[in-house]
């Protein structure tokens, strides 16, 4: 990545707090246009609150949100919104609105934002349900459909209006291996063919390695290792190796309580992280 | 009382009065809200979901037509067999109709119409955006630009205040009628008679005061039920509790608000 290219997406310092807990403490990325970043990290470490902060339905309590140069954590709402209709978000759940059809949910942006016909929307509606293999299920309520359906469905709403970047949350977990596949590559395809932008929180490391640019990985309310992804095939950093490995024995706990067990079993009066 | 308890139990209090203001700061702020982007839906594009909002009106509205008309019904039934005897005392009972239509179309039809319109209509929408809330509806909806206010709350707000007042109305002649009912089977009053003293006893003040009231009502019902479904955090047990809070609130809103409003009605009409 040159140097000469303006950043589509920049993070600078980020930090948020929730009831006195810090969760996010010092977040810093550059991400160039067409780039593919996959943020990697643990569950509960903080990866969909960085993802809210970035498109702005969480404020930082410091730091900045930088997106085509524009700080979007200053913006006006009329501002925000001018910069939200050019990304397109796969939220963790799916998040289809329910009282819709499959394809009444991926034609909504269309109908709000542009003034395109009826049977063109009803085509890029096929092409889009299409490409994520859901073509046949348009007609469906969300509630008549699989979790793993309900977020290829996502994928298809967020990539209606043809955004310049795309936010996927988790876009595979709960996937069958093939349905996994076939999101990865599209992930891959549209960076590659059309040069979207993707920013893409997971912990599916096999996902991460093929599809990523840049992998950054978040521990600790941090990025502990950004780099390529051969960088993540052999690394150094013990917490990184364990994480990319799966080892159930390393630097990073499963439990995250720091009260000790025993104490908290007999109900002894224990500190809070003592 | 000592001192300190004194303190604590002021504390208490200001606590309790901040989180009032706070609410109805809040429901306020949702309500200037939606009055902008109502005028905005008016007068520019994007213009106001018509098709929405006639949906919302039948789901929220005509739904509920049969149980308003069937408790309506009954309170005018139960108006006339209680005032009967009252009015027997004086010798006046072919002024049934009077009474009646003198409590109904000022208070009880618009109130109760409202009370059960609150159950109907208030708790679907806490539960509906409550539960969009918690399934990240809402958060998709705005963060692709749109507004959950000009998308969700515009429509159910001029559907609920255009069925709140239609049902009011309903309410009304169910309610009067019930009376008549009561009036021509067992009181053998002439309907005739009945329905000639209700008109003739009703004055302009008492209906008009009775819908102006109801449209209130309405904005109270659908105000506290967005605000309540828009603000409910905590998963499926918040889409819950958001549910009971907007019907009670909504109700002692309502009997408030009737209170003032009658009380004003009175000293300047
Ligand atoms: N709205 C919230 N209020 C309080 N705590 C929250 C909220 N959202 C997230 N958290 C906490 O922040 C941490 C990170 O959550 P999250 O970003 O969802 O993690 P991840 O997506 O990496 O699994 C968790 O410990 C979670 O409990
Ligand atoms: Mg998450």
């Amino acid at each position: 990545m040159s140097d000469s290219v303006e950043p589509i997406l920049e993070l600078r310092g980020i930090q948020k707090f929730f009831d006195g807990r810090q969760v996010l403490k010092d977040i810093n990325l550059v991400v160039a246009p067409g780039e593919t970043v996959v943020i990697l990290g643990p569950s509960g470490c903080g990866k969909s609150t960085l993802l809210r902060t970035i498109i702005g339905e969480e404020t930082p309590d410091s730091g900045h949100v930088y997106l085509w140069g524009e700080d979007a954590c200053c913006a006006s709402p009329a501002r925000l919104d001018r910069l939200r209709q050019r990304f397109g978000i796969l939220f963790q759940s799916g998040a289809l609105y329910s009282s819709m059809t499959v394809g009444e949910n991926v034609a909504l942006p269309l109908r709000e934002h542009t003034d395109l016909d009826d049977d063109i929307i009803r085509m890029v509606i096929k092409m889009k349900l299409e490409l994520v293999g859901l073509r046949d299920f348009e007609n469906l309520m969300p509630n008549q459909i699989s979790g793993g359906m309900r977020k290829r469905v996502g994928l298809a709403r967020a990539i209606a209006r043809d955004p310049e970047i795309l936010f996927y949350d988790e876009p595979t977990s709960g996937l069958d291996p093939i349905a996994t596949s076939v999101i990865d590559q599209l992930i891959i395809d549209l960076g590659a063919k059309l040069g979207v932008t993707s920013i893409v929180v997971t912990h599916d490391m096999k996902s991460a390695l093929h599809i990523g640019d840049r992998i950054a990985m978040l521990y600790g309310g941090e990025f502990i290792a950004v780099g390529r992804p051969d960088e993540f095939r052999h690394p150094r950093d013990e917490r990184v190796r364990q994480f990319v490995e799966g080892l159930a024995d390393g630097p990073i706990p499963l439990r995250v309580s720091k009260t000790d067990y025993l104490d908290d079993l007999l109900g002894a009066e224990v500190e809070p992280g003592g | 009382m000592s001192h300190a308890s004194w303190v604590r139990l002021l504390e208490r209090v200001g606590a309790q009065g901040e989180g009032l203001v706070a609410y109805l700061g809040g429901l306020g702020y949702l309500a200037l809200d939606t009055v902008r982007h109502t005028l905005t839906g008016v007068f520019a594009r994007p213009r106001i979901k018509t098709d929405e909002t006639f949906f919302q009106m039948v789901r929220l509205g005509v739904r509920a037509v049969p149980i308003i008309a069937l408790v309506q019904l009954f309170v005018g039934m139960t108006l006339a067999f209680t005032l009967a005897p009252v009015l027997e005392m004086y010798g006046q009972l072919d002024q049934l109709a009077t009474v009646v239509a003198k409590a109904i179309f000022p208070q009880l039809g618009p109130l109760i119409a409202a009370v059960v319109l609150t159950g109907f209509a208030g708790a679907a929408i806490a539960a509906e955006l409550g539960t969009m809330v918690v399934g990240e509806e809402v958060a998709a909806l705005r963060t692709s630009a749109i507004h959950p206010i000009r998308f969700l709350v515009v429509p159910r707000v001029i559907a609920c205040v255009i069925m709140t007042v239609a049902l009011a109305v309903l309410a009304n002649i169910v309610g009067t009628a019930g009376g008549g009912l009561v009036a021509y089977l067992i009181l053998d009053i002439d309907p005739y008679h009945y329905y000639h003293t209700a008109v003739e006893s009703l004055l302009v003040k008492d209906v008009v005061t009775g819908l102006a009231k109801s449209g209130i009502f309405g904005l109270i019902i659908v105000m506290v039920s967005c605000y309540e479904g828009l603000n409910v955090s905590g998963g499926a047990g918040g889409v819950g509790r958001a549910t009971t809070a907007s019907v009670v609130r909504a109700i002692f809103l309502i009997i408030t608000a009737n209170c003032a409003f009658t009380a004003l009605f009175y000293f300047i009409w």
